[in-house]
């Protein structure tokens, strides 16, 4: 339905473009016009396509709560003295016998005269949406050609048009960013609702059990999110510990000692590492490098764990080397060379240089560079849902398996998905926190990268 | 540069402080080029394995099979009509002919294990010959069919041979049969074109990754639709238009924080506005788009800045002289020379957008969707949802499955980027 009256909006806008363009063509011969023909034309088109495309989407969004609440309405007495659960499942039912599908019966006497109200609803809002986004489409095309005229400002509207865009498309990010803190918000106090604040941020014991029975009731479930937060922190540390190193290496190496060409293929390969999509590191993390730690481990008489953190630490560390690495690099070459060349001057070997002169110039940077992939650590999904546990366990030792944040929101989120059960809600909750937490990191480092660069320039 | 330092100390004689430092310089440098090693060789390693385990995907075995399509067996009349041929029942077919070519073979158990040497889709693959061909019927053919996975894995090397009958894939019996039909060139390995055409599939040997290669193009199409046009006009306005305000710094900020925002966030807004607010349908390409485009927005906002920052203001002094407008400027002028830019910035995002799985998780691109999907608007899968589906899987079967996925996956990349390489190399300008 919407898909037709798409096609009928463009093509009223395609023939309102022609219609203008060959109108103000026809002034062309007589006089000097304003605007080239082709504006009139655009003009006209975005007169017939936008008001009506807004008007078609308000529609589709608005429509079924509208309808909902006025077949709602239209109820007999006794439907408002059900119970919750008992509305939401007669609601339900009048839908399902709208569309057709006669399942179990409750013997709701009103049920089938809702459903056939809901059915002539529905059919009436389709026709008048039909009429109403028609007549709006079709009316601004005969307003909007009336105003065909050598002397009118066409360039001008649609130059206003596009205007309006770009700033809504740059405002699209902050929206985004509004967006994201909301949702989250209004779900996690949903779930706070359930679960109080200091529980989920001091609770040693987590647990997110959904109630098979309702006589389980939540209780089951123990929702204190500190494993979960250590298991994060613990898997990033390895990671760092794994790609804080080779990256501080390979960055000192590809700066200051290798020749161009060894960088030039290099640095290429390295950064290759970025671009593999983490699915692939978490295949990689659960069929090779798990098995690998441990046997290594058995062999050294190490008890470790089939998911042991250990395992997707060193592949999620392998995964940041070169957002290390080359964040590193960057701030490596902005040092100024007469750091350098005043180093040598006094005799200092070109180690030295760089351990006592170098390091220190862009440490500021290398931080920055060190929190950028922590934040990239903590945030990431992948690796962990494939190779780290799914049970939370409050432990430092790596040989362990423990879970993340982000194990737990796939956890919580896959399969069944009940927007008033805490295990689902409980996904919300720690996005909360995994997105303030990388976005401090985030804010933080860059700061520190900006106030370093301002430094040397 | 000051490279190999230590020579300056010419011809004078080495004290034993400098050649302490001396070594503690080649230890220094030895150490980063050991960091660069270890980060090249964890990239061959990392790809080494995915090869090494998947390219055996990309051939199938097939035994073959004496099937007598004999109206007796199949229950039809001699001529028989398409709607006889479509009623029988095909698994009776081939059991019974099993029977026949494998007299020696007694018991009901015994008759099951073999049996299981093939795929389960052995009486489809009969009936569309069948159906086909109807004057096969009374005919006795020898038919190549695909093999069982557990025998497959066998047969090339994926799963151990030499362990106790109890932990093998197949039994003593089933491991005999394979080495003589081995022996009797009844085996033969053919390009598994299914892997390409055909659907998620519970039988790891039946499998393919057509529908989420459909669903990843469908995904990709709708994210180009929106992160295209909005992320160049947004750099547009940022570059061209954007007073130096209050405004403008907030809506920087929030593009450079965007960028950083971890993925599974960009999921959980999906479900929470998208899917539960607007009531779109769940796990559909339209969803899936629209939540990746979100991610991709910041990489080809950034991209197009620079791409517009490298076109010199020059050309827009000269288009606005000439009395064009600023959008005619923009349009005429100053879009076509940062196009090599900003396409080369649009694809690397494209490429970021194809290899994530964790949002799509979180809009329910998950499900098991046999059929290729034909619209924006059907569940699909997609390439990386598919690899992490059958990764965590346990039949062996599926791990040379997944490490073939994700070949392609990478192949899909690798000629993504080089694209941009060549868009860049081919059209860039330089001033």
């Amino acid at each position: 339905m919407t898909i037709y009256l798409l096609a009928a909006i463009l093509l009223v806008s395609l023939s309102g473009f022609y219609i203008g363009k060959n109108r103000a063509s026809a002034l062309v011969v007589g006089a000097r016009i304003q605007s080239l023909p082709q504006y009139h034309g655009l003009r006209i088109a975005l007169w017939c396509g936008l008001p009506a495309l807004f008007l078609l989407g308000l529609w589709v969004v608005l429509e079924p709560f509208v309808i909902q609440s006025l077949v709602r309405n239209s109820l007999p007495p006794e439907f408002f003295n059900l119970s919750g659960d008992e509305a939401i499942l007669a609601m339900m039912e009048i839908s399902n016998l709208s569309q057709g599908i006669v399942g179990t019966q409750s013997g709701l006497p009103y049920a089938e005269e809702a459903a056939s109200l809901l059915i002539s609803m529905n059919q009436l809002s389709d026709y008048a949406m039909i009429v109403v986004v028609s007549v709006v489409s079709l009316s601004a095309l005969v307003v909007a050609q009336s105003k065909v005229t050598a002397d009118f400002p066409a360039l001008e509207s649609v130059e206003k048009a596009f205007n309006v865009f770009i700033f809504l498309s740059s405002a699209v990010a902050v929206l985004t960013t509004v967006a994201i803190v909301l949702s989250l918000l209004f779900e996690s106090f949903k779930f706070f609702e359930q679960v109080p604040l200091h529980e989920f941020l001091f609770g040693l014991k987590w647990n997110p059990q959904i109630a098979i029975r309702a006589d389980q009731g939540a209780s089951t479930g123990a929702f204190g999110a500190v494993p979960v937060f250590s298991g994060t922190l613990l898997i990033a540390f390895v990671a760092i510990l794994v790609a804080g190193p080779i990256g501080l290496a390979s960055a000192v190496y590809f700066a200051e000692y290798a020749n161009p060409r060894v960088r030039d293929v290099a640095k290429p390969m390295l950064e290759l590492l970025a671009g593999i999509p983490t699915v692939v590191y978490g295949f990689f993390a659960a069929l090779t490098v798990a098995p690998l730690v441990r046997e290594l481990g058995l062999s050294l008489g190490l008890a470790v764990e089939a998911r042991s953190a250990l395992a997707a630490g060193i592949v999620m560390g392998i995964m940041i080397i070169p957002f290390i690495s080359s964040l590193a690099d960057d701030v490596i070459t902005a040092v100024p060379q007469s750091l350098r060349e005043g180093s040598y001057a006094m005799g200092a070997t070109q180690s030295e240089t760089i351990k006592y002169v170098i390091f220190p110039a862009a440490l500021p940077g290398i931080v920055g560079a060190f929190l950028l992939a922590i934040s990239r650590a903590i945030g990431e999904t992948m690796i962990v849902a494939m190779a780290a546990g799914l049970n939370a366990n409050l432990t430092a030792n790596p040989l362990e398996n423990v879970t993340t944040v982000t194990v737990q929101i796939v956890v919580a989120l896959i399969g069944d998905q009940e927007f008033d059960d805490p295990k689902t809600l409980s996904a919300f909750a720690l996005g909360l926190i995994l997105f303030f937490m990388t976005l401090i990191l985030n804010v933080f480092a860059l700061m520190i990268v900006k106030r370093y660069r301002e430094q040397y320039e | 540069m000051n490279r190999g330092f230590s020579r300056t100390t010419g011809g004078k004689p080495l004290s034993s402080l400098n050649i302490r430092r001396q070594r503690a310089e080649r230890r220094f440098r030895r150490i980063g080029l050991f960091g660069v090693g270890l980060a090249l060789a964890s990239v061959l390693f990392l790809l080494g394995t995915i090869f090494s385990s998947g390219y055996s995907a990309f051939w199938r075995l097939h035994f073959a099979v004496d099937i007598d399509f004999d109206p007796v067996l199949m229950n039809v009349s001699s001529d028989p009509s398409l709607e006889e041929l479509r009623d029988v029942n095909y698994l009776a077919l081939f059991r019974k002919n099993l029977e026949r070519s494998y007299p020696e073979v007694k018991g009901r158990s015994e008759r099951r294990k073999l049996a299981q040497m093939f795929s389960e889709s052995v009486p489809d693959i009969l009936e569309s010959l069948v159906i086909s061909n109807p004057s096969l019927v009374g005919s006795k053919q020898r038919i190549w069919v695909l093999s069982s996975s557990s025998a497959e894995m066998i047969y090339k090397g994926a799963a151990p041979r030499d362990i106790e009958e109890t932990r093998r894939v197949l039994t003593d019996q089933q491991l005999t049969w394979l080495d003589q039909w081995q022996g009797e060139n009844l085996t033969r390995t053919r390009f598994n074109f299914r892997f390409f055409t055909s659907g998620p599939s519970r039988s790891p040997e039946l499998a393919g990754l057509g529908g989420a290669i459909v669903g990843s193009a469908l995904t990709l199409l709708v994210t180009l639709l929106i992160s295209f046009p909005m992320g160049v006009a947004a750099a547009i306005y940022l570059e061209e238009y954007a007073p130096k305000n209050r405004v403008s710094e907030i809506i920087e900020v929030n593009i450079n924080n965007l960028a950083a925002v971890p993925s599974i966030i960009f999921g959980l807004l999906g479900l929470a506005v998208l899917l539960n607010v607007f009531g779109l349908p769940r796990g559909t390409p339209l969803v899936g788009g629209m939540v990746l485009s979100l991610m991709t927005l910041p990489t080809i906002i950034i991209a197009s800045r620079a791409a517009l920052k490298a076109v010199p203001p020059s050309i827009r002094d000269g288009a606005l002289a000439m009395g064009a407008s600023p959008m005619q400027t923009i349009f005429h002028h100053v879009l076509p020379l940062a196009m090599p830019g900003i396409l080369t910035g649009t694809i690397i995002g494209l490429a970021q957008a194809l290899g994530e799985t964790a949002p799509l998780l979180m809009i329910g691109m998950f499900a098991f969707v046999a059929d290729t999907p034909s619209g924006i608007l059907d569940q699909a899968s997609s390439l990386p949802v598919q690899i992490y589906l059958w990764a965590e899987s346990s039949e062996r079967g599926y791990v040379e499955l997944t490490a073939a996925a994700i070949m392609i996956i990478l192949v899909f990349l690798v000629f993504m980027n080089l694209l941009a390489v060549f868009l860049r190399k081919k059209f860039e300008r330089r001033w």
